[in-house]
């Protein structure tokens, strides 16, 4: 059965999707996802969809579970290369991802995530 | 029986149509050019001129007379009429651009019934119920042409209602460059479904080929917001956010204002600015541009 890759990346994980997605391989990145994120302890998820221009209410549903599962687990998730049809599509569903962060392309995402850690970093430092 | 009876006697009169014209072709184009001069209002005869009356008319009856020669006259719609329905078409095209109305148009057609008649009347005089069957084939025929200019000349103006409207919108909807990064859209005039979809897709196409991470819009022009319209704004600024990009609403006029928060719309997570000045002041903020004023 075919799977969604999911690299490693310092203490962030990249998922690329590449194929078009269908509910079963669906469930099963969001299952390697979240076993991924406890064995390698990781601080932040990068998901690129800048090759997936079709998502139905279910895929939609699944990004923003994965979202917050990763953020239980403690790793924050960004969403980065949605295409425009994808956005609207998404939006006319009513489904706005509350709680996701997005940006333009990865390396904005990573920037992103960096940002957030750092800040994360500095907010225990202070705690303690 | 009494089908086919029809049937013969009509292929006998499609012979005598087309007869008709083929002998008296001569009288019949000078009295209907002169019948069209007639009909023609003051106003319409300095935007057509009689030359070009004339040689339309004459194209017609060459047209019309080798259709009629086919004995198809039935149908309008039948391949042997594909030449005159052409010719109709592209009369119907050139009076509408001469800005001509539809009556006006279809009078080309209708005036040519009483020159018909007449020299259907001299040809057989002698034979009342031919020439009953006669006319009333020629103003089946000629109703049918008639009614075919109408519609092509409706058709052709819807055709440029059509034009003008997609001008409109692709024109009502420009996205901007401001900065390296931050785009504007300066929307002006009514918000409806169509033309927030127009909108939504430019400026997220936009987003994702010039990489931006801001966008603008300018709401300045739009004369009232109401639920639907600030839906549809509610709708973009999601959008935008998920392909990651930030939006900012500008141009936010008190009266704008007052009539939002009276409608009890929610427009909390949205960043709204009363000006342009201001939104491109905080957009370059955010992209950590700053400017200091020399000396």
């Amino acid at each position: 059965m075919e799977r969604i890759p999911i690299l490693r990346m310092g203490e962030f994980l990249l998922v690329t999707i590449q194929v078009d997605m269908h509910d079963q391989l669906a469930m099963s990145l969001q299952d390697d996802l979240t076993h991924a994120i406890d064995r390698q302890g990781a601080k932040g998820v990068l998901i690129d969809i800048s090759a997936l221009d079709m998502v139905d209410s279910f895929i939609g549903r699944m990004i923003a579970d994965i979202s917050g599962m990763a953020r239980i687990l403690d790793a924050r998730t960004v969403l980065v290369g949605m295409q425009p049809s994808v956005a609207i599509t998404l939006v006319e569903l009513g489904l706005s991802l509350p709680g996701v962060a997005t940006a333009l392309n990865v390396e904005r995402g990573m920037q992103l995530l960096r940002k957030s850690l750092s800040e994360s970093d500095a907010d225990t430092a202070t705690k303690r | 029986m009494r089908d086919k009876n029809i049937r013969e006697q009509s292929v006998a009169n499609k012979n005598s149509l087309s007869q008709t014209i083929g002998k008296r072709r001569q009288i019949i184009q000078t009295q209907w050019v002169r019948q069209l001069g007639e009909v023609l209002s003051d106003s319409s005869k300095g935007r057509l001129s009689s030359a070009e009356v004339s040689q339309q008319a004459e194209q017609f009856l060459d047209l019309f007379n080798a259709a009629a020669e086919s004995r198809q006259l039935d149908d309008v719609h039948g391949s042997e009429w594909t030449e005159v329905r052409a010719f109709l078409d592209d009369l119907s095209r050139r009076r509408v651009a001469a800005g001509f109305a539809s009556d006006e148009t279809a009078t080309f057609i209708f005036s040519l019934k009483r020159v018909l008649f007449d020299v259907l009347r001299e040809e057989s005089a002698d034979d009342p119920a031919q020439f009953a069957a006669n006319i009333w084939q020629t103003t089946v025929l000629l109703d049918k042409l008639g009614l075919y200019t109408v519609k092509s000349y409706q058709k052709t103006r819807e055709e440029v209602i059509n034009r003008q409207q997609q001008e409109m919108l692709e024109l009502s909807t420009p996205v901007v460059k401001l900065w390296d990064g931050i785009l504007a859209l300066p929307m002006i005039g009514t918000l409806d479904s169509a033309r927030t979809q127009v909108v939504m897709e430019s400026l997220l196409q936009k987003i994702v080929e010039t990489e931006s991470q801001i966008a603008i819009i300018d709401i300045t022009g739009v004369p009232t917001v109401d639920t639907l319209v600030a839906q549809h704004l509610l709708k973009t600024v999601t959008a935008l956010r998920l392909m990651g990009a930030d939006c900012i609403i500008s141009g936010v006029r008190p009266q704008i204002a007052q009539t939002i928060v009276h409608l009890g719309v929610d427009l909390q997570g949205v960043t709204t600015k009363a000006n342009l000045a201001d939104a491109l002041a905080l957009a370059l903020k955010r992209s950590g541009i700053s400017f200091t004023r020399s000396a």
